[in-house]
């Protein structure tokens, strides 16, 4: 037989606290991503000579390979005096990536934005930054989502790139195993089980949140 | 001169490229005048409104506002482009209602009031709540206060949107074509409230209208606007009573014909 059920239940208390690796990376990547995404939108629009700037920025970004941008954290900047842990360099560039995507999804909420509301802030002689806190903000999110959501699961999927620089989550340590036990069958599975069922559960999570927003505003 | 004017449109220009919308505009506003805008469409007066509410930047001239440059600021003698501080600090004396009205959706009637006078003047919230239920009231909408803008009627939403101008404390309102997007049934409650404004408040008033007996009846002054240009103004009775310019007679009777 080629699944080894005995074998599978010994290396399941590795992998997961393996997975935990994995989910930390995930969620400070994304916090990470979400929040400067949300500062590079907000930036080009309250700043609007940076408007070039950050659109080079984020094409550079989109348009090169996250393998490529974590190498270049962990190998390339250490030349410059940044020594970062491979956890760090890794969960940098996954977040910076991320942070690219995710500011033109903010964009394309604020686009959505109706031009009345910007005025009526005038009118009311609101800041810039309260503006964007109350009246923009809060409107623009809701909609948007489901797009943040896709990008929550497809960064999580990313994260066995993290192997790659020996950051111990699930793909490395299932490496690991195979490579000292032979046997890649039963970890590689329960890797991919696992990334299926948290991708999953978050897209349930994504689903309801979305319901509740929507309840919320659409009153 | 024997009162400085609220409002100074002093020899203002306002161009779209090759498009001029506004040619040299010159218009004094005195404290507490109500003053109506009509004209066809594309003659440049909601333009008007726009430009003393900063909502478009002018190409020539200087707007004052109580005697001090709007649009510019004094250093040195000389008259420069005004800063955001600046702009806000003279913004803060002018209000503006909407035609679409442009209530914040995610918030209650309470809320919308109350948004701007704790943010910008610093109001404590109890004191913004209490302020703003006097003025839902006055507006007739108390027990409207925690209902979202979608669950109220245009008019509704416009008293409301009146409301919140007024919580400002503002010294001159601007009211663009507020009763346009309404159904007719609805423009009477509007206009009842803006004619409760005008009573109670000591407000220097500029709107743009189509509403022409709400104009006759409730401005100090008409002005008609036509390619960009004041064509003629004067008190309501006499513009429309006797209007003395060809142009203002076709307008005025196409509206009445039309209406």
């Amino acid at each position: 037989m080629i699944w080894d059920w005995a074998f599978a239940f010994e290396i399941l208390p590795v992998l997961a606290s393996a997975a935990i690796v994995s989910i930390e990376a995930t969620l400070i990547g994304f916090a990470l991503a979400a929040s400067l995404g949300l500062v590079l939108a907000v930036v080009r629009i309250a700043v609007p000579w940076t408007g070039w700037t950050i659109s080079v920025l984020v094409e550079l970004i989109r348009s090169t390979p996250l393998l490529i941008q974590i190498f270049f954290l962990y190998f390339v900047f250490p030349k410059f005096g940044v020594v970062l842990d491979a956890f760090t360099a890794g969960v940098l560039a996954i977040g910076i990536h991320y942070a690219a995507y995710c500011s033109e999804v903010y964009r394309a909420g604020f686009d959505n934005i109706h031009r009345g509301q910007w005025e009526a802030s005038v009118a009311l002689n609101l800041s810039a930054w309260t503006t964007f806190r109350d009246i923009i903000i809060p409107q623009a999110i809701p909609p948007i989502v489901p797009a943040l959501g896709n990008y929550l699961v497809a960064l999580f999927k990313e994260t066995p790139l993290l192997s790659a620089i020996a950051v111990l989550e699930l793909m490395q340590t299932a490496k690991i195993i195979g490579s000292e036990t032979f046997r890649y069958t039963e970890p590689m599975t329960l890797v991919g089980l696992f990334f299926l069922a948290m991708s999953l559960v978050s897209a349930a999570l994504i689903r309801s949140l979305e319901g509740l927003l929507n309840r919320r505003t659409m009153r | 001169m024997t009162e400085q004017p609220m409002v100074r449109f002093d020899n203002v220009s306002k161009r779209y490229g090759s498009l001029t919308v506004l040619d040299g505009l010159n218009l004094d506003i005195a404290r507490g005048e109500k003053v109506s805008i009509i004209g066809p469409s594309g003659s440049g007066k909601t333009t008007v409104l726009r430009m003393l509410m900063t909502l478009e930047t002018i190409n020539d001239g200087v707007i004052w506002v109580e005697g001090e440059p709007l649009t510019h600021m004094q250093r040195n003698g000389k008259l420069v482009p005004a800063d955001l501080a600046h702009i806000r600090k003279i913004r803060a004396k002018i209000g503006m209602v909407f035609q679409s009205f442009n209530l914040f959706p995610h918030m209650t009637a309470m809320q919308n009031c109350i948004e701007a006078p704790i943010t910008v003047l610093g109001m404590k919230r109890a004191d913004a709540e209490a302020r703003a239920a006097e003025l839902l009231d006055m507006v007739g909408l108390s027990e409207k206060k925690d209902h979202y803008p979608s669950q109220l009627s245009g008019g509704q939403q416009q008293r409301v949107a009146i409301a919140r101008a007024c919580a400002m404390r503002p010294k001159i309102m601007l009211f663009d074509e507020v009763t346009s997007a309404l159904d007719p049934e609805l423009v009477g409650e509007v206009l009842e409230v803006i004619r409760k404004l005008g009573r109670e408040h000591d407000l220097t008033m500029l709107m743009v209208t189509h509403q022409m007996g709400f104009a006759k009846e409730f401005s100090d002054r008409v002005c008609f606007f036509h390619a960009g240009k004041i064509c003629e103004q004067g008190p309501p009775n006499e513009l429309f009573g006797a209007p003395k310019n060809e142009r203002t007679r076709q307008f005025l009777h196409a509206v009445l014909e039309a209406g």
